[in-house]
């Protein structure tokens, strides 16, 4: 590891998720082992095969006033609670405007406003369609709103990288700490897509389970009766900050965000490449980037979706990258998938779980698949140890995109 | 039959607070929709389209522009 290389740490949280409105509600039901597996109860559910989601549990419209929601697709309602939560926990920095920057993206966008401005151009005309429809269904949308909100002058991007979204932004944003552009970048994604649409679309891959008799129990990561993945909706969102400007302020301090290993599959535009060698050179680059080795690394929050080919081979990559030893779980069993928030939120627990030294559980995983040779959270949490350690977060997407994240305690 | 000035008030204070959330009560005929109530363009699009579900009269662009005060906008509607 390089010794002048800016140290990158998290100094805020915020989440909008199917488990709660914020960071702490969503922490500790995690930790409790609940699920935000609820069915669905819109008119549309007879259309599809999927009957259940992780819809969130504070609608954004009790947090965030009408005339403001108006203008925003559902996913930038979510990344602006998240942003504005994350933003007070840092305690509201005093920041150079061009020193403040925001990475923040989505996998689809503003698809339920894409879709819902097209029922009523057709039904209406173009003169319907609300002069806000394009700043609410590009995909940028969120990043820019954020931008607005705390006056981000150093940059303000959105990654697009499917369900690796949101660990990609994080990735950009400790880079651009690193490279010297900025003190402050606020970074996380965000998703919107609990839509007929789209769950007809990824149950035409077959990527969804389909367990319409036990909602709660459809998210089974590494269990051998795990038919698919739950789509989740919402938001995770980080404030990251150069070590000196925190400690300037006087700043509480999450963890250090050490480092990001990303690489690509370039084998299959949907499936996991059956080896697992390009989510192993991710793990192996963040170990690299962050200066750290296997043994450092305690906890691995797997990207882990519940779908027959990734789990077991992402839990193979762990063993030859990082090693058998640390605390694997997938917190996805509680939450769903949020696809470009995943990787907002999952930060945000392997963040928590270093903080608090402790790995919420998987559950639903009754019978573990023969293949999986790390030790999983099953069922109840674990403690981590003390001392100073390390841990990763992995993220993949469709398109071949894998990034792991790697923080560690201060 | 005619809608009256203040019922059109009424109607366009409502139509205001709903998209920008000034309080209809703020909304009085002198006030400029630009340098009073801060209202930007894209909004004011919005505000001209639910005017005319409300009070069924058109106002085009080009006469959009021109309307700039509330009383502007009530006056148009009476024609």
């Amino acid at each position: 590891m390089s010794t002048d290389r800016v140290r990158v740490v998290v100094t805020g949280l915020g989440a909008t998720t199917p488990l709660g409105g914020d960071v702490a509600s969503t922490w500790s039901a995690l930790l409790d082992g609940r699920s935000g597996i609820r069915p669905l109860t819109e008119d549309w559910v007879d259309s599809v095969p999927v009957k259940f989601a992780g819809r969130v549990a504070v609608e954004p419209g009790e947090v965030i006033p009408r005339p403001e929601a108006r203008r925003l697709d559902r996913a930038e309602q979510f990344a602006l609670i998240a942003s504005r939560e994350a933003w007070r926990d840092a305690g509201s920095p005093e920041v150079e405007p061009t020193r403040l920057g925001v990475v923040v993206g989505s996998g689809i966008g503003g698809i339920t406003t894409i879709l819902d401005a097209y029922d009523t151009f057709k039904e209406k005309g173009w003169t319907r369609l609300s002069p806000f429809t394009v700043p609410m269904l590009m995909p940028n949308g969120a990043a820019g709103w954020i931008g607005i909100d705390i006056g981000a002058k150093g940059g303000v991007h959105a990654t697009v990288s499917a369900c690796a979204t949101g660990a990609e932004a994080i990735g950009y944003g400790i880079d651009m700490i690193r490279s010297g552009r900025c003190d402050v970048v606020v970074a996380g994604g965000a998703e919107a897509a609990i839509h007929p649409l789209n769950i007809g679309s990824f149950a035409a891959m077959r990527a969804m389970s389909t367990r319409n008799d036990e909602p709660h129990r459809a998210s089974r990561p590494f269990d051998k009766g795990r038919d698919g993945f739950v789509l989740g909706e919402g938001a995770g969102i980080v404030v990251l900050e150069s070590e000196e400007h925190a400690r300037a302020r006087g700043a509480k301090v999450y963890a250090v965000a050490a480092g990001v290993g990303y690489s690509s599959d370039a084998h299959h535009i949907a499936q996991p490449e059956p080896s697992g060698a390009g989510v192993q050179l991710a793990m192996s680059r963040v170990l690299a980037d962050a200066g750290l080795s296997g043994a450092d690394i305690r906890h691995v929050n797997a990207h882990a979706t519940s779908t027959p080919a990734g789990d077991v081979v992402e839990t193979i990559a762990i063993k030859e990258s990082i090693g058998a030893h640390p605390i694997v779980t997938a917190t996805k069993s509680m939450t769903g998938h949020l696809l470009g928030g995943a990787g907002g939120i999952e930060s945000i627990f392997t963040i928590l779980a270093l903080n608090d030294r402790i790995v919420p559980p998987t559950i639903n995983v009754d019978d573990l698949d023969d293949g999986v040779e790390v030790d999983i959270a099953r069922g109840e949490p674990r403690k981590l140890p003390d001392g100073q350690i390390a841990a990763v977060n992995n993220s993949f997407g469709f398109g071949g995109h894998n990034v792991a994240v790697a923080f560690t305690t201060l | 039959m005619a809608v009256t000035e203040q019922e059109i008030l009424a109607g366009l204070g409502k139509i205001i607070n709903e998209i920008t959330g000034i309080p209809a009560s703020d909304v009085t005929p002198e006030k400029s929709f630009v340098d009073d109530l801060d209202i930007d363009s894209l909004s004011m699009v919005e505000i001209a389209v639910a005017a005319q579900d409300e009070f069924g009269a058109e106002i085009p662009d080009d006469q959009l522009k021109h309307l700039k005060t509330v009383k502007d906008v009530v006056n148009f509607i009476q024609g």
